[in-house]
């Protein structure tokens, strides 16, 4: 038979193994080595807080009074896991980004670090766990009795006390041995794991027991579940609804549970694996409750606990190791559920009452001497102590009856007052600071009026009398019928009053207010957490010193790491030494780190005590916005200066190759020229060669050779003539006669000038149209016509050999054409006929150098026109467009 | 608004295939819990106070379990899949505010 005494020492035993755990996980940490405490599977485990005492046991106990709908405490949580990517995710990667240390904080720094809001929540907090936490005790102590001797009075109080006393112990020595820059508690999270498979393996050993052991096989159970007092299943729809939502709401909002799954986590991509394992540890812990119902309502006799069957069905089949088993997984649960319940309410009071009292009391003393952790962890432990202490004193005083049953779901009730304010908070940018205050107090209100108050307390704080008339004998106003509608479940009812009301008047308040600056860059941070971390930065940088900063960082952050930290930035600036410049980015990133230790209100709190408070003004951020202006100007300046060096280098490069193609055009310049000299030169030479050295030569002989060396120096001459010529006028120092002179007149002196020698060429002219007065160079014009008369001479191949010459005036100026009846230039040729020393096929009979069109070009652009083949006209045909009247000489560069 | 965002490059409007499928992904992913909750809240037709009685808890008791356990078997495989793939660097959430 176990004795109260053998528990009591299992009991011991198995605190002394969970401070083992707990101390070696610790050390782990510490070295770094953080393996398996950092695993999916611990953090999955670790979420199994969720399952406590009141489920525990109080599940069997709810199944056999109301069937089924003890699952939906379990299916709530399920909805929220497997839809982790729409919601989880966000809050997690929000509570990592802005190193959030608990709802409260959470809330509070989402509403531009509004320390009301933290003071709310946290009080909100405290007044819903507190009943709770007595209830884990109630459960412990209860368990306890099932072992008592008959006869002999297990003493309640002192076991709950020394339960109490223990758990403080506990959580204080692993709970507040630092201040974790991160919030997070290793070792406590790795003794949860242990207590989380504790309690899933006395459960899943009882309902094996129960199934296979007693009933005989699934079959069975089926049978007598068909046979049982609960066969019928008589759901009440509206709670099915209510619970399911309730419990969803509750896995996020209690603290406890906010501690676990998003402070506590270290790797946003455990939420994957947690989506559905944790889901599966509940079904498992559900999985074998009804049966455990049915069996205990079968085998036990009249009267007997439901909510300890678990226990009293192995004990009634004298299975006392089982039993002993299942004592350990229910003080696993209430165990587990106290110490992560305590840490997270002492963060929270610490963080948004305490220090912000302490800063208070301190005015401008954050930068004295003294270290500042101390003082959070004196607050903390005091907290801790508190929180157990009051729920010791809330158990004693309540005398352990019945009301505890029912505190699982009141504070479930409250802590989904929570949620209006933090989905829209998440969702909603127009979510203000006086619509979650607004709605988190009349919630809080309706909870505390319909719920918490009657429900507590046994009539001690609600006399049955207000409960039948309402205060003031105001009917409508009873706890339980508000505005007088009557016949509601009194969960259901306070749930859909207190929720109503919160949201309705969140969303009301918000659309009416306007938000502060600083609520504004936080609204945007935290809704658009996903898309992008925007560096919102709320110090001006200007009055801060290094030095305070770091002796205010020292203090809270622990000497080493503050030094590190600061050196790390220092070097990310370029700087020796600890002291880097004070950015608003350093600024920003300084006070989430601070965040990490003592919440976002109480950070920016003392951040504000260190700048003079020089917090994040409407003028501020007008200049950050105007910096960001500036930043887009200056980047699209860069853009037009890039898009102008682009087209500089295509200049360049054209100009590059303009001027290689030019020297390739000198080269071969110069080598034609270098041909062109040296052919008449060597006639010369040799001719003259012949006249020195042969002595018996005729007369005739000697004249001929003469004739040819005469002709030759001739032809070098003018060959010469002409580059002079070109080069005159390629130069631009050519001196022009302008005069007023009759085009027909030019013309005439041309043909004039050609008529003698050669083929016979027939001109046709249209004498009327040539009466145009120009005021030009005449010299040179009949120059170029008479090139184009003797190139038509020499070149046109017709048998009868036609020049017709057209004249056209026109607006712009007259047009000269030069049309020949032969058979034209070949279109490939007629690019480079222009160009210097270009001849068509073999003419060196004409005896031309290649020069004269290229002259000829070089006097019409001179003149101000153009000189250009015109195709298409049955034979070769040049044009001289020419302007009426010559322009003054403009400089024009050098091609 | 402060820190104001740079402006986005405008989202394509066809996506690659891959992006697309985890896109499409993401919307189940997002689905599941309407659809859990739409199964698990089916037993309030049949289920009531008023009903006839006969709705018996050992067949609703397997009903309720047996979607659960669809359920956490469609999440793991879910889960598995968005966690596989890295988040791409743009667009992968597309949360509207």
């Amino acid at each position: 038979m176990l004795t109260f005494n053998m528990l009591a020492l299992a009991c011991a035993l198995y605190a002394v193994l969970l401070f083992v755990v707990a101390y070696l996980a610790d050390k782990r940490a510490e070295k770094g080595r953080l393996g398996i405490l950092r695993s999916p599977l611990v953090y999955t485990l670790s979420l199994s807080i969720y399952c406590t005492a009141w489920t525990f046991y109080g599940a069997v106990g709810y199944a056999a009074r109301s069937g089924l709908e003890f699952v939906t405490i379990y299916l709530g949580p399920t909805l929220v896991l497997i839809g982790w990517w729409a919601f989880l995710r966000k809050l997690v990667r929000i509570g990592r980004t802005q190193r959030i240390t608990s709802i409260a904080d959470l809330i509070s720094s989402r509403y531009g670090k509004s320390n009301l809001l933290g003071v709310l929540v946290t009080v909100l907090a405290v007044v819903f766990t507190t009943p709770y936490i007595a209830l884990q005790l109630q459960s412990v102590t209860l368990s306890f009795s099932v072992f008592a001797e008959p006869g002999t009075a297990v003493d309640a109080k002192g076991t709950a006390f020394w339960v109490a006393a223990g758990l403080v112990v506990f959580t204080i020595l692993f709970g507040t041995r630092n201040l974790d820059i991160n919030e997070r508690h290793h070792g406590i999270v790795t003794a949860i794991a242990v207590e989380a498979v504790v309690k899933l393996v006395a459960l899943l050993a009882v309902g094996v027991f129960v199934v296979w052991f007693v009933a005989g096989g699934p079959g069975d159970v089926f049978r007598m579940v068909e046979a049982s007092p609960i066969a019928g299943w008589q759901m009440d729809q509206s709670r099915w609804i209510t619970l399911t939502a309730l419990s969803a709401a509750a896995v996020v909002c209690l603290p406890r549970m906010f501690q676990v799954l998003v402070v506590e986590n270290s790797d946003e991509s455990h939420l994957a694996t947690a989506a559905w394992a944790f889901p599966l540890y509940l079904l498992l812990m559900s999985l074998f409750v009804v049966p455990i119902a049915v069996v205990g309502l079968a085998v036990l006799p009249e009267g007997s606990n439901p909510d300890l069957f678990v226990l009293t069905v192995p004990l009634a089949f004298q299975q006392e190791g089982l039993a002993m088993l299942v004592f350990l997984g229910g003080f696993s649960s209430a165990t587990s559920m106290v110490i992560v319940a305590a840490i997270a309410l002492s963060t929270m009071v610490s963080n948004h009452v305490v220090m912000p009292i302490w800063l208070n009391a301190r005015q401008g003393g954050a930068t004295v001497s003294g270290d500042v952790r101390d003082v959070v962890l004196m607050a903390r432990r005091v907290s801790i102590v508190a929180v157990l202490g009051l729920a010791y004193v809330y158990y004693a005083l309540s005398g352990g009856g019945a009301a505890l049953a029912a505190i699982g779901l009141i504070a479930f009730v409250g802590a989904a007052q929570i949620m209006p304010a933090l989905l829209g908070g998440l969702f909603w940018r127009g979510a203000t600071r006086v619509g979650a205050a607004g709605g988190l107090i009349g919630g809080f209100v309706v909870w505390a009026w319909t719920l918490f108050l009657p429900g507590i307390g046994d009539g001690l704080l609600v006399s049955p009398a207000l409960m039948a008339e309402g205060p003031f004998g105001l009917g409508w106003l009873r706890p339980e019928a508000l505005f007088g509608i009557e016949g509601i479940d009194p969960v259901v009812h306070a749930t859909v009053w207190s929720i109503g009301l919160n949201t309705a008047a969140f969303v009301t308040l918000s659309l009416l207010s306007f938000p502060g600056p600083l609520e504004r860059l936080q609204g945007a941070e935290f809704v658009n957490i996903l898309r992008y971390s925007s560096n919102a930065r709320g110090w001006s940088p200007a009055t801060v010193e290094a030095e305070d900063l770091l002796m205010m960082s020292q203090r809270i952050l622990g000497a080493a790491e503050a030094q590190a930290l600061f050196q790390s930035v220092a070097r990310g600036q370029g700087k020796e030494g600890y002291l880097p410049d004070t950015t608003s980015e350093f600024l920003a990133r300084l006070e989430r780190e601070l965040a990490g230790s003592v919440g976002a209100a109480t950070a920016h709190a003392m951040m504000g005590q260190i700048t003079g408070g020089a917090a994040v003004s409407v003028e501020e951020l007008m200049r950050v916005a105007d910096e960001t202006a500036q930043i887009m100007e200056y980047s699209s300046q860069l853009e037009a200066k890039s898009e102008e060096l682009g087209r500089t280098a295509r200049q360049l490069r054209d100009a590059n190759a303009k001027l290689t193609a030019l020297s390739i055009q000198k080269d071969g310049f110069l080598s034609q020229i270098s041909h062109e000299l040296r052919t008449p030169m060597t006639s010369i030479r040799a001719f003259s060669e012949i006249l020195r050295d042969g002595g018996d030569m005729d007369g005739e002989a000697r004249a001929r050779y003469s004739g040819i060396i005469h002709d030759e120096a001739r032809r070098l001459t003018r060959l010469l003539d002409d580059l002079l010529d070109l080069s005159v006028l390629e130069s631009g120092q050519v001196s022009l006669h302008n005069e007023i002179a009759v085009l027909g007149d030019i013309l005439d002196r041309a043909v004039g000038a050609t008529e003698q020698g050669g083929r016979h060429l027939r001109i046709e002219r249209a004498v009327m149209d040539e009466r145009l007065v120009l005021f030009t160079d005449p010299d040179r014009l009949a120059q170029v016509f008479i090139n184009l008369m003797t190139n038509a001479r020499k070149y046109c191949d017709a048998q009868v050999p036609v020049l017709r010459i057209v004249v056209r005036d026109g607006a712009e100026g007259l047009a000269v054409d030069f049309i020949d009846n032969g058979t034209g230039i070949p279109q490939e040729s007629q690019q480079v006929i222009f160009e210097k020393f270009s001849r068509l096929g073999d003419t060196r009979a004409a005896g031309g150098a290649g020069l004269g069109l290229a002259i000829c070009r070089e006097i019409v652009a001179r003149l101000g026109g153009s000189l250009a083949y015109l195709p298409g006209q049955g034979g070769a045909a040049f044009r001289v467009s020419l302007p009426h009247r010559l322009k003054p000489e403009v400089p024009r560069a050098a091609e | 608004m402060p820190g104001a965002p740079p402006p986005r490059p405008p989202e394509p409007l066809f996506l690659e295939r891959q992006t697309y499928r985890r896109r499409r992904l993401m919307d189940a992913a997002r689905l599941l819990p309407v659809a859990g909750a739409v199964l698990f809240f089916l037993p309030l037709l049949w289920a009531g106070p008023s009903g006839t009685g006969e709705a018996r808890t050992a067949a609703g008791g397997l009903y309720v379990f047996a979607v659960w356990i669809a359920s956490i078997i469609v999440a793991a495989l879910i889960s598995r899949r968005l966690i596989r793939s890295d988040d791409p660097p743009r667009g992968g959430p597309t949360d509207r505010s």
